[in-house]
């Protein structure tokens, strides 16, 4: 089968530094893969060159079939079809929860705009925030921001969805609703990438767990098999950290 | 003293101070649209706009405000067919549009880039994400120093005087000319100002209070 998700030997230097070195990735529809490791081993990079928001020096990312970094892709529709959160939420603080998530709808898709608003209410209160549609951000604790996002991401019906760290600058009682709420997203059969220090989430819901150190992905296998016995070196070191804390 | 001369000639005062708050408001309505396109050129990931962009606001601020408005009003005026009412206005306005541009610039500089990443991997262009998400947030950082602009366009429009446009300033000018009452007159001058741009300053303290922001 085909994956949703292609990474296909790709690398990336900033500057002199080497972020990415002959990264694959192959993600099938409606998978969740789990990307660890120590920080600084280019999770971020890589998740974010998925949806180009960074570029890539060589290979290539096909996302759905469709190649990402192509010299005429069209950048904006292939992002409209890639949910992205991020570690620190980024909902603008200028609109409320519900515009926040129809205002890429409206614009992007030209959904009108009571049938997006009508939409974002449901995805709103389908996470459990049906009574914050007027808040503005600074209303919302950290959990309920990352929620919004979500819905903000789910909003343009992507076909993928990809978590940076979601819930890494949240208090620790907020974390469980916020992985809740992801936990549910993958059993509909979206397609999920989530960089994640949960080790606990990525045992439970993720199929294959991908380590990456130093720039490369040193290992990959479901969670059952990396968290018992990872195979190399660097991943018993890894697990051995973050395990005992 | 003779302190007569005032109400006495308050008419020509009175058109001259409207005079200086219409051209200086005029100038300040061009220079905002011209000031967030060269504000936006600045930051423009085309190097060539950036550079054009740049150039022109350290060149503005590089010219003395009376010698641009000599120079519009004798040099391009007379190829433009510019009166001097016009002159003015174009000198001021060119002058107040590349303190406008930093402005811009920083206001937009000041929006966290987490922003505009999140704008575009919802798929929104370069310009749907400046428009709808960008610009609302850099305005409220904007706005207050904008309207000071205004005050400060006031003051500096009294050098549209020496190219003959009857401001305030030239208005006292003329009265002292022909009555000779140059300490009431001048005095008199000077408080009308400071009393204007006092009042609108109070009005950007407040502008300043109620969009200070809330993230
Ligand atoms: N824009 C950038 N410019 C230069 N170096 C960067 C940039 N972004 C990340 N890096 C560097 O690349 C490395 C990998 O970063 P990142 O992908 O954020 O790692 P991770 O998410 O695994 O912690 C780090 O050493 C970081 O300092
Ligand atoms: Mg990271």
């Amino acid at each position: 089968m085909e994956a949703m998700i292609s990474v296909q030997t790709v690398n990336k230097s900033f500057g002199s530094f080497e972020v990415l070195k002959d990264v694959d990735v192959q993600v099938p529809k409606g998978q969740v893969f789990a990307l660890i490791g120590p920080s600084g081993a280019g999770k971020s990079t890589l998740i974010r060159t998925i949806n180009a928001l960074e570029g890539i020096d060589s290979g290539a990312i096909l996302v759905d079939g469709v190649s990402v970094h192509a010299k005429k892709a069209k950048v904006n529709q292939i992002r409209a079809g890639i949910g992205f959160v991020f570690q620190s939420f980024n909902l603008y603080p200028h609109l409320n929860a519900v515009d926040n998530v129809a205002v890429a709808p409206m614009h992007v898709k030209g959904t009108k705009k009571a049938a997006a608003r009508e939409k974002a209410k449901e995805l709103l209160a389908s996470l459990g925030l049906d009574d914050k549609f007027a808040a503005h951000p600074n209303q919302l604790s950290g959990g309920q921001q990352q929620r919004v996002a979500i819905a903000r991401a789910l909003a343009m019906d992507p076909k993928v969805m990809l978590f940076d760290e979601p819930t890494s600058a949240l208090d620790p009682e907020m974390i469980k609703e916020v992985l809740d709420a992801i936990r549910k997203l993958a059993e509909t059969g979206m397609t999920m990438v989530v960089v994640t220090h949960e080790m606990g989430f990525a045992r439970e819901i993720c199929s294959q767990v991908v380590f990456m150190a130093d720039s490369k992905v040193v290992e990959q296998a479901p969670p059952k098999e990396f968290f018992s016995a990872p195979t190399t070196q660097r991943g018993q070191d890894f697990l051995e950290k973050v395990l005992h804390h | 003293m003779n302190w007569s001369v005032i109400p006495r000639y308050w008419p020509q005062m009175y058109s001259g101070l409207l005079m200086t708050l219409q051209i200086s408001l005029v100038a300040l309505l061009i220079s905002i649209p011209i000031g967030i396109l060269i504000g936006l050129g600045r930051i423009s990931r085309n190097s060539v706009i950036r550079f054009f962009a740049g150039f022109y606001v350290e060149f503005i601020r590089g010219v003395p405000l009376l010698v641009l408005l000599i120079w519009i009003f004798f040099v391009l005026g007379r190829f433009l067919r510019l009166g001097s009412y016009w002159a003015a206005i174009w000198g001021l306005a060119v002058f107040s549009s590349a303190f406008i541009a930093e402005v811009v610039r920083a206001g937009i500089q000041a929006v966290p880039k987490g922003q505009m990443e999140a704008a575009r991997s919802s798929g929104m262009s370069y310009i749907q994400a400046m428009r709808l998400v960008i610009l609302p947030q850099a305005f409220r950082k904007i706005l207050p120093p904008m309207a000071a602009q205004f005050i400060i366009l006031i003051k500096d429009s009294s050098l549209v005087s020496t190219i003959s446009v009857v401001d305030l300033t030239l208005v006292g000018k003329n009265l002292v000319a022909t009555t000779f009452r140059s300490l009431e007159v001048w005095t008199f001058v000077a408080l009308v100002y400071f009393v204007i741009t006092f009042a609108l300053s109070q009005g950007v303290r407040y502008l300043e209070r109620k969009y200070q922001v809330v993230e």
